[in-house]
């Protein structure tokens, strides 16, 4: 494995903070090493710019093993990049030619606000999972782990779906910037396994309507957040959430206290308060919801109609 | 000073028992009073915060990350230990108990240790319940491996995922509350100071790290799980965010650490690629379950590892260890690479790197085995360094990955503040001189879901609801320190980046303070790292501005603390005139270069206690009483 030397140039997107309207810079960074991740080649790149006495890159990154899922940018148009089922950090500059020009953009979506440069709030994928993202079991309660067997191929299916690492390139790649490939990996783990049933209901519908109050759009069959998913999470995914979503908004009891799970929350922690002076604002609703709360049952069937749609034509393209 | 680690009395299987009994409760009608405040959402914050908001408590929870998903707790790969014996293969609380002490070298208390291997298995039924994808048998119950040094198998584990998926069991637990307003999440903050009123703990500052603004919240005690301090040998396999600040500051406040220079160092992580590398990625050492190490006999011999026939290779962990083989604990698989590259027998490009070998497992249970137990691992490898582990070796090299030492903590994990609980990584309790494979996790979630619980109630029902809020005097003076202390760095405008200062930090570390030590080089380190604080003072050059997001502005008072901590550290390593578990003194080995224990001397935890900047700090000791083991010489022979 010899390391070559390559010059690149980035076109990178610069904005001070979320008022700033941004734009982007040219900045060439030469002597890049090839064996470099993206992630050395910007901090290398930062340090020049310090020392030049620049504002250097902002960019979110953790553990750069690819599991935290805090990195992520658009690079040339494509959320991690170019390598398959990888996220930003573990992409490498041997990917790159000498000479190579290469965009670098935040993730875009309207429920993402850009903080700084290639940093965004993804704050809103957390709210989606407060909504419902659990298995209301209050610690010391649990039986004994081995008292309800889960078929290994069940286990494994939850695997497969819980694998998703939250970073949100489903999102930035999404032409209406939904969050359904995110909502369902969370919905299906949770469903296929015994332990998430009794909620299962509660579940689908709690979180596909906290994504819709928070400003994420819906999913209309392009399968690019599979394509781009680091963890490879599959659309069969969206086909089984649409399942569990029919099923609870058909047959079930469960009311949705949608933005009532969301809202008050986030009204509360808005009041201005001494010790908060940045309290998170309440998102902005979205046409098919209600500030108030809503519930289902009116809607339903015309949703109902489009998912049996969407579920006949995934389920058909997962199969064939 | 007086210390009380608070054990209680009677046989060590009763104690947790009678002090859950005995430990004063607080009614429940009286939690929603009080304000608690948990710094860091990884297992031990995380399973923290929402058990105690689940009991009804009001909690304020902090992380550094952009979310409480992301704590490094998710990095873990390979497992979690309990005492469950499902496998029927002889294991037992108090065989777990007694590897996890063996295992620290006889440095860690055997009451909390006892307590842990206890409370295991409640971890196992939490973690199952939450909806965690354990891996499975086909009959439907829950799998389980050996793992790096135990002689059974009681690891837990979600393919190579394990912390992933505990930590977003501890997550989903978490956001429950947050979606019920019981626990309020503060993302994207930094601790950057505990405020103490008469000697009691009320509150914490936190820089806000997206508008740079310093916040001020009270509480009536704080908890901190904030991780450890790998990340001073500047190469290590933590996050980028990990850092010693948060326990630093506790120190600097009067909390006394314990142990600092017990730093284990993780045996097969990816050599570096070149200078500009920090992070080293750390490939979880359930390979070596099925991996064979390896290295070339002759020094010389520069074939493709494939074409070096059997007997011109040298296993030497299965030749030197025959019975735990390739399994030996972690400082021994670390200090027997380091030897064999220091002989030149090292391999790659860099000639620091050994062989981890699949051949013999693919060939005894095929690829589709081996590739479902550590695919992904696997995959990481290939895309890392081109090489494909399923045709040719992985190679491996150690590098800095768990910190047994940290703040010093009683039986109730309270530090010397009253008020101020350490949990987690960032406590020194369980682990002694060195930690086993898997269990990490184990103690971070014993400590969050199943210990704090019980163990605050005797503090907050002994001292009442806090009267001081933020508008306290103490909290304007932290604040105005800490803000001042980011204008003295932006001022500096020197010519070395903090990242480069902390690379030649680092190099410091790993050479004299790593490994393997001495009391020449220690004394070197300290001087070295003396000079570097000085250039630090001097030359820094951080940029930007305070009032924004300015990653060079953290990092800088995060390396300011290393410059400080870094040097407790090699104090602490010199202090300890033996060697332990992974602190090996060159000085003292036995025949086969194993550590050597004194345990006439240093049957104790080293404690130190801040004196202020620049001074030397004061020492105390804790003495560790063994009434139920007895203190044998390790052998892995």
């Amino acid at each position: 494995m010899g390391s070559d030397t390559i010059n690149i140039t980035l076109k990178v997107w610069r904005q001070k903070n979320a008022a700033d309207k941004g734009r982007f810079e040219t900045i060439a960074v030469n002597d890049v090493d090839s064996h470099m991740s993206f992630l050395e080649m910007l901090d290398t790149a930062n340090e020049k710019l310090i020392l030049a006495g620049k504002d250097p890159i902002a960019f979110d990154n953790d553990c750069r093993e690819g599991i935290c899922g805090t990195c992520g940018c658009v690079v040339d148009g494509i959320p991690h990049g170019p390598n398959k089922a990888m996220t930003l950090c573990q992409l490498h500059m041997r990917k790159f030619a000498d000479g190579d020009v290469i965009a670098v953009e935040p993730w875009r979506a309207r429920a993402f606000k850009v903080l700084k440069d290639l940093m965004v709030d993804r704050g809103p994928l957390d709210k989606i999972i407060q909504a419902g993202g659990y298995v209301s079991v209050n610690t010391g309660s649990a039986p004994d782990a081995n008292a309800i067997p889960i078929p290994m191929e069940v286990a494994e299916k939850a695997m497969d779906a819980a694998a998703c690492i939250g970073c949100g390139a489903c999102v930035a790649t999404c032409p209406n910037a939904s969050a359904m490939l995110f909502v369902s990996a969370k919905v299906s783990q949770l469903a296929l396994l015994p332990q998430g049933k009794p909620e299962a209901a509660q579940r689908a519908l709690s979180m596909v309507a906290t994504m819709d109050a928070l400003g994420f759009g819906n999913c209309t069959n392009h399968k690019a957040c599979e394509a781009v998913c680091p963890k490879e999470v599959s659309i069969v995914n969206i086909a089984r959430l649409n399942r569990e979503f029919i099923k609870a908004g058909v047959t079930s009891e469960a009311e949705v206290d949608l933005p009532l799970a969301l809202v008050p929350a986030a009204e509360k922690s808005a009041k201005p308060r001494a010790a908060s002076p940045e309290a998170p604002k309440p998102a902005k609703p979205v046409a098919q919801s209600t500030s108030g709360g809503m519930v289902l049952t009116g809607s339903i069937y015309i949703l109902t109609f489009l998912f049996v749609l969407g579920f006949i034509w995934q389920s058909l393209a997962s199969f064939l | 000073m007086q210390l009380d680690s608070k054990i209680p009395a009677g046989a060590l299987e009763d104690k947790w028992d009678k002090y859950r009994f005995k430990a004063k409760l607080v009614n429940p009608a009286n939690k929603r009073k009080y304000n608690l405040i948990v710094v860091g959402t990884g297992l031990a914050g995380g399973a923290a915060a929402a058990t105690l908001a689940e009991l009804g408590y009001h909690v304020k929870a902090f992380c550094i990350q952009d979310s409480p998903r992301r704590a490094h707790s998710i990095a873990a790969q390979g497992g979690i230990n309990a005492a469950k014996n499902y496998p029927n293969d002889g294991d037992s609380i108090w065989r777990l108990f007694y590897d996890t002490v063996k295992g620290g070298d006889f440095r860690a208390r055997e009451a909390n240790v006892y307590r842990l291997a206890q409370v295991s298995n409640n971890i196992i039924d939490q973690c199952a319940a939450q909806g965690v994808p354990f891996a499975r048998e086909y009959g439907g119950m829950l799998s389980n491996r050996s793992f790096g040094g135990a002689q059974v198998s009681r690891t837990f584990y979600a393919r190579g995922q394990t912390g992933q998926q505990l930590l977003l069991g501890a997550y989903s637990a978490l956001s429950r509350q947050v979606g019920a307003g019981t626990v309020e999440m503060f993302a994207r903050r930094e601790l950057v100071d505990i405020v103490i009123v008469d000697g009691r703990t009320r509150g914490i500052i936190v820089r806000n790290l997206v508008t740079g603004e310093m916040e001020r919240y009270a509480a009536d005690a704080v908890l901190l799980a904030t991780g450890g301090y790998g990340t001073v040998f500047y190469l290590s396999t933590n996050a980028d965010s990990c850092n010693v600040g948060a326990a630093f500051k506790a120190y600097k406040r009067g909390a006394l650490f314990a142990n600092p220079c017990f730093t284990q160092i993780h045996p097969t992580c990816i050599p570096q690629g070149g200078d500009y590398q920090a992070k080293l990625t750390l490939m979880s050492e359930s390979l070596r379950n099925d991996g064979r190490i390896w290295v070339p006999k002759d020094p010389a011999d520069t074939r493709a590892p494939r074409d070096i026939p059997e007997d011109a290779r040298s296993y030497y962990l299965e030749e030197k260890y025959p019975s735990f083989g390739n399994l030996v604990p972690r400082d021994v698989a670390s200090r027997n690479a380091k030897e064999q590259c220091d002989a030149g027998l090292g391999v790659g490009p860099t000639g620091y790197a050994v062989y981890l070998d699949f051949a013999d497992a693919i060939k005894r249970d095929g690829r589709d085995v081996i590739a479902r137990k550590y695919g992904n691992l696997f995959d990481m490898y290939q895309n890392i360094t081109d090489d494909d582990p399923y045709e040719t070796p992985m190679m491996i090299y150690p590098a800095s990955h768990y910190t047994m030492g940290g703040l010093w903590v009683d039986y109730e994990l309270q530090t010397t503040i009253p008020g101020l609980f350490a949990l987690g990584e960032a406590n020194f309790s369980d682990h002694g001189a060195n930690r086993l494979g898997a269990s990490a996790l184990m103690q971070g979630l014993a400590d969050g879901y199943f210990v704090i619980p019980y163990t605050i109630g005797p503090f907050l029902a002994d001292h009442g609801v806090s009267p001081v809020g933020v508008d306290h005097p103490a909290f304007e003076t932290c604040a105005r320190e800490a803000a001042e202390r980011d204008r003295k760095l932006l001022a500096i405008e020197g010519r070395r980046t903090v990242r480069d200062l902390h690379r030649a930090l680092g190099k410091v570390m790993v050479d004299e303070v790593g490994m393997a030590r001495n009391a020449g080089g220690l004394n070197k380190a300290i001087g070295a790292i003396q000079e570097l604080r000085e250039e630090f003072w001097q030359n820094v050059k951080v940029g930007g501005e305070a009032d924004n997001f300015n990653l060079a502005l953290q990092k800088a008072g995060r390396l300011a603390d290393y410059l400080e901590f870094a040097e407790v550290m090699a104090l602490d390593a010199l202090t300890r005139d033996e060697s332990c578990g992974c602190h090996l003194r060159e000085e003292h080995q036995t025949a086969e270069h194993e550590a050597k224990r004194n345990d006439e001397d240093f049957c104790h935890v080293a404690l130190w206690e801040y004196a202020g900047f620049g001074n030397a700090p004061g020492f105390h000791k804790e003495p560790l009483v063994f009434e139920n083991v007895e203190l044998s010489q390790r052998s892995y022979k």
